[in-house]
């Protein structure tokens, strides 16, 4: 075990990234167009970066699996993006956002990673603005912001319910105004197999065109990866079908550490699954907890009737009702953070109190918002004696002219009328806190490379706050790689165009060709999707919201035998030199494979409950989170070494100057 | 087609403003022939006008007879250029789930009323030039009330003439509002605009063809 | 319930494609349409049979990638959704139901069900941006005032996903509302004012090449956008064109 080098700049917290700044060293602009850069992924961190990269004058070339970089799963972030600007004037600042992130974050992510995302959060938003991102707006025409969970400020800002998409399409914006000026040259419909090292530097990758099959060798003086998340992983979860780790993990595999893997968000607000079939869960917006509460029958047979289909919700008397995190959080009552909330409904669920066939849902119940709403709007209409219907109608249309483009999305997959009977929500598999280790200047472990996004772990610690990856993301493109990747850089002036005619890129390129091959020729029995589901399951069941030892050593084991029943048995039709999606699935699961052993292992080490991570042995008297600062207040780094169960622990401790721990209460 | 009009905005606002001006026509066309219900002297008056005053016929006409075969020629154009753009057609096409029966058949009600004015030119725009350009005939001030009746005593040619009106009412009832989206009118006052044309649609070809069944019935 | 699918099948993007009689049997009506999608796949992978390859992504309504021409219109026969969002309860039991590409000469089939849109995004690099660069130096967020109406416009107009789904449904081809779409959100905001005229000019010029058709004005892509995005955006355009063009 060794100690990791943070690289993180000397000096006070507040001066950190400035001091930094002053001293490293740059890159003349016409050495620039000497060099080129890989950004694999286009989100938001990869979209920003490419652009931003490109605009200072080097040569990227940016790859995306889908067909053009604004499909990017970036897009369907809701809510907002946070920043300390303080319009509202409500006391914020970047210290407020800082230390609300870092304990949102249950004290595991890196201080002056932290604050630097604070202090450029400012940035973000009035290049956003310049670009053309059309920010929701009050009447006098300025910026408006909204308040979301875990903070005491409103520091928000949206356009509508489509913030993610509004970004990405401004990020996509400036990659365009690149991409005509030849600045940067796109690959769409192309995913990254390998990475290609030569001399220890990340010197270019492998990638396949998903659309002809042909296998290309691309070289650069750095390669960044900006894949998003690993949530797919369980198989079922608020991401894209195509959200994949690949990029990830296949970099873990060539020597980047992967930090901790079991710090995994379970968002508490999603529609339920209906059956076997189901591909995807969608998120409702967590802005529908500021409304509705969230309450399952209090008798056990109550909840039967209703599984069976023979009681509805609103037969239900209120005496009857359990509002459980009203009962058991009277402080923040159903506004409590995304991972005390989603555990709250799968205790109940486990239970038997759960509302739906499957027995895994609760309700999100908007009457008494209805009510309230529509008897505030009968006073404020002067109605004297307003009868039920009338107040229930006007306080349907407060909640309709808040979220109705939520309720109408319910409808069209529930096919319920969110408006007369409660919604049904389940917690879903979200965000990935976890990801490739990164040191300040977001370098991997092997020099040349870097991670930056959701791919990386640095800035959520074990949980991350609403409208918080928005921000990451952005920060780490626009403001934090372009300033970090050309300290690296500044050497690599003299060292020319990169050759792919080397020994590594050969020998990369026969280990994808071989694997791929093998794919095709095994005339196997099950699909590929046979072994996610199975994946997602043990994943779900024994590695999700609440872990204890057994299941985690039993998990470990399941997956090792998914893992060696896929090699042998998975079946891919098809062919190789043509559009193949079948064989671009069972690429990324294997690598699922892999990863889900490595997850389960980290958190069967990681002895405490914390933020995403809960280990039933380690709760307090009252069953909640118990946190170990003595001893796991570190980054668990992890050292691929041929098998994801014999992956070697690296710490890197991590040191609160700035900020006291504490325990985080909600009640 | 090159310069300006080599743009589609371009060519679509070309196809507007010549609609425009044709809708402006009809108006005067329906005022001149409307006289005839009431009064035979007023119309003998304003067609022999029309006839023989030199503006109207060496400057006016020209232009109109350029908008008439501008719109038809650049509206045939489109439609070709328009079906090349899809190659390969579906198999199943829903057409009239998302757009009217007289948006998506423009070129067909286009057609009718193209061979309808065929035949009008035939009728009495080259008998109308012989007159008075080619044999030089004596004008007769009174001439045209006489004729217009004769016109319409054949049973077959008000039947085509009502025929080609409907067509029209239904060429117009999209084209009105189109030509003001086309020139980029779509503010608060379209739903007027929108109103203005069904009103617009129906009453002047209902105009043309009460003429045609008054005077086929009372001569 | 039990259903018939005519699809089309083609390999690749030089191949010939045909419609292909499909039975799949049990679908639930809670199923998504892509979740019938997937069904009918495993059972073709079970029988050793190449799967049908269609877009998709995010399957939730946002990404844009989805792109089936369901029973003859665009997204299928429900309103204000994408194909990843159509459920099944929208058919019924013995049902025939025709599944196609998007079907235009500037959308070109790669595979089965999947097209080329790429000239959507040739047509946002001729002009669909603002020329600013990331100095974190911009001026603050705040300093210049937006009026909540053109702001709001200017989103109606930027909820576009690029789908496709107006050229698709548009009997000409046209890619118009998809094009106006990009150019309202830039000319409705002052800071698109300064080069409004030159993408304006830039951006059609560039959907001429793509050889998308001529806008006739049915509105049928206004019906049968996901996103509900206004025929009103092809009107800026035009007049946004015409000032470019005469001034």
């Amino acid at each position: 075990m060794t100690t990791l080098n943070s690289r993180v700049p000397e000096g006070p917290i507040k001066d950190k990234w400035t001091i930094y700044k002053d001293k490293i060293n740059l890159v003349n602009p016409a050495n620039k167009r000497n060099i080129d850069i890989i950004v694999v992924g286009t989100g938001l961190a990869g979209g920003s970066a490419a652009a931003t990269l490109a605009e200072l004058g080097y040569n990227v070339k940016a790859f995306a699996y889908q067909d053009s970089p604004r499909r990017a799963h970036s897009i369907a972030a809701q809510g907002g993006i946070n920043a300390a600007k303080n319009y509202m004037g409500d006391g914020d600042s970047n210290y407020r956002l800082f230390y609300d992130t870092v304990k949102g974050g249950d004290y595991r992510s890196r201080e002056a990673n932290v604050h630097r995302l604070a202090e450029v959060s400012g940035a973000i938003i009035d290049q956003c603005v310049a670009q053309g991102v059309p920010f929701a707006r009050d009447y006098g025409g300025l910026l408006d912001n909204r308040s979301f969970g875990g903070v005491l400020v409103s520091r928000t800002f949206y356009a509508k319910g489509q913030t993610g998409q509004q970004l990405l399409l401004g990020c996509y914006s400036a990659m365009n105004r690149q991409i005509a000026r030849g600045k940067i040259e796109m690959f769409n419909r192309h995913e990254m197999l390998d990475v290609v090292k030569v001399d220890g530097k990340a010197r270019g990758i492998i990638a396949r065109d998903l659309v002809t099959g042909e296998i290309e060798r691309h070289s650069a003086h750095a390669v960044v990866i900006a894949t998003g998340g690993y949530g797919n992983v369980y198989f079922l979860s608020t991401n894209a079908m195509g959200s994949n780790a690949t990029a990830a993990w296949k970099v873990h595999k060539k020597g980047a550490f992967f930090a901790n893997p079991c710090f995994t968000q379970i968002h508490p607000t999603c529609i339920p699954r209906s059956g076997d079939y189901q591909s995807k869960l969608t998120l409702m917006s967590e802005s529908l907890r500021n409304d509705g509460r969230i309450w399952v029958p209090a008798k056990i047979e109550d909840a039967k009737a209703i599984q069976q289909g023979k009681l509805k919700p609103t037969e239900i008397a209120e005496e009857d009702r359990d509002y459980y995190l009203e009962r058991r959080y009277p402080a923040f009552g159903n506004l409590v953070p995304r991972d005390v909330a989603s555990r709250a409904a799968k205790e109940r669920c486990d239970a038997g109190f759960g509302v739906n066939a499957t027995g895994e849902a609760v309700y999100l119940d908007f009457a008494a918002a209805i009510q309230r709403y529509g008897s505030e709007k009968a006073k404020i209409q002067g109605l004297h004696n307003p009868s039920k219907e009338e107040i229930t109608k006007l306080g349907e249309a407060v909640i309709e002219a808040k979220y109705g483009n939520l309720f109408q999305m319910y409808e069209k997959i529930v096919d319920e009328n969110p408006y007369k009977t409660p919604m049904m929500i389940y917690p879903a598999t979200h965000y990935t806190m976890g990801g490739v280790w990164v040191d300040y200047n977001l370098m991997t472990t092997v020099p040349g490379l870097y991670c930056i996004g959701e791919a990386n772990f640095s800035d959520h610690g074990a949980n991350r706050l609403g409208a918080s990856a928005l921000m990451q993301g952005l920060a780490d493109g626009y403001f934090v790689l372009p300033y970090t990747i050309g300290d690296y850089l500044a050497d690599d002036i003299r060292t020319g165009k990169i050759s792919t005619d080397s020994p590594e890129f050969d020998a990369a390129e026969k280990e994808i060709k071989d694997k791929l091959e093998f794919f095709i020729n095994n005339k196997g029995t099950h699909s590929v999707d046979y072994y996610h589901k199975k994946l997602g399951n043990v994943m779900w069941n024994k590695v999700g919201m609440a872990r204890n030892a057994k299941g985690l050593t039993e998990a470990i084991e399941e997956i090792r035998e998914i893992r060696e029943d896929f090699w042998k048995n998975v079946k891919v039709p098809g062919s190789l030199n043509e559009l193949n999606p079948e064989l671009e699935k069972a690429g990324r699961v294997a690598d699922f494979l892999e990863l889900g052993e490595l997850f389960a292992k980290d958190a069967l080490h990681r002895e405490e409950s914390c933020g995403g991570h809960f280990r039933e042995e380690h709760v307090t008297e009252d069953g909640e989170a118990k946190r170990d600062d003595a001893n796991f207040a570190y980054v668990a780094a992890w050292e691929y070494t041929g098998k994801p169960s014999e992956a070697i622990l690296h710490k890197e401790q991590l040191e609160f100057k700035d900020i006291e721990l504490k325990t985080r209460s909600y009640k | 087609m090159s310069g300006f009009l080599s743009s589609s905005i371009a060519r679509k606002v070309a196809m507007a403003l010549s609609a425009l001006f044709l809708i402006f026509f009809l108006i005067i066309h329906l005022a001149v022939n409307i006289t005839s219900l009431f009064s035979e002297d007023l119309f003998n008056e304003l067609s022999h006008f029309m006839g023989t005053n030199s503006l109207v016929q060496f400057a006016l006409q020209p232009v109109l007879i350029f908008g008439v075969v501008f719109h038809f020629v650049m509206g045939f154009v489109l439609e070709l250029k328009n079906r090349k753009a899809r190659n390969i057609k579906y198999t199943k096409f829903n057409g009239a789930a998302s757009a009217s029966w007289m948006s998506r058949n423009m070129a067909i009600s286009g057609g009718v009323i193209l061979i309808f004015i065929v035949i009008h030119f035939i009728d009495f725009w080259i008998p109308e030039i012989n007159h008075k350009y080619v044999e030089f005939l004596p004008e007769d001030p009174t001439r045209y009330f006489g004729e217009l009746q004769h016109k319409f005593m054949s049973p077959v040619k008000v039947g085509i003439y009502v025929v080609a009106f409907v067509l029209l009412a239904l060429h117009l009832l999209h084209g009105f509002q189109s030509a003001f989206q086309s020139i980029g009118f779509n503010n608060k006052y379209t739903k007027c605009v929108k109103n203005l044309g069904v009103i617009y649609s129906i009453v002047i070809p209902l105009g043309f063809i009460i003429i045609a069944l008054y005077h086929h019935f009372n001569h | 319930m039990n259903l018939t699918l005519k699809i089309w099948r083609q390999k690749g993007p030089q191949e010939k494609g045909q419609m292909v009689e499909y039975k799949v049997t049990d679908i639930s009506e809670h199923m998504s349409f892509l979740e019938m999608m997937d069904v009918l796949n495993e059972s073709l992978v079970a029988k050793n049979e190449v799967p049908i390859a269609f877009d998709h992504d995010c399957r939730e309504g946002i990404c844009g990638m989805c792109s089936l021409h369901i029973n003859g219109e665009a997204h299928g026969p429900d309103r204000g959704i994408t194909t990843c969002q159509l459920h099944m309860r929208t058919f019924k039991d013995g049902d025939t139901i025709y599944i196609e590409p998007w079907r235009a000469k500037a959308f070109p089939v790669i595979k089965d069900l999947i097209v080329d849109r790429t000239a959507f995004e040739r047509i946002q690099q001729a002009g669909g941006y603002i020329s600013v660069n990331t100095s974190g130096n911009t001026q603050d967020a705040n300093a210049i005032p937006i009026s909540k109406r053109n702001a709001d416009l200017s989103m109606d107009a930027a909820a576009c996903i690029g789908c496709g789904a107006c050229v698709a449904s548009c009997k000409n081809s046209s890619a118009m509302l998809f094009v106006s779409a990009k150019v309202s959100q830039f000319a409705l905001l002052p800071q698109g004012k300064i080069e409004a005229a030159d993408r304006v000019r830039n951006m059609v010029k560039q959907m001429d090449e793509e050889g998308f058709g001529n806008c006739t004005n049915t509105g049928a892509c206004e019906v049968e956008c996901p996103k509900g995005i206004s025929l009103e955006n092809i009107a800026r355009m035009n007049r946004e064109y015409l000032k470019a063009s005469i001034i």
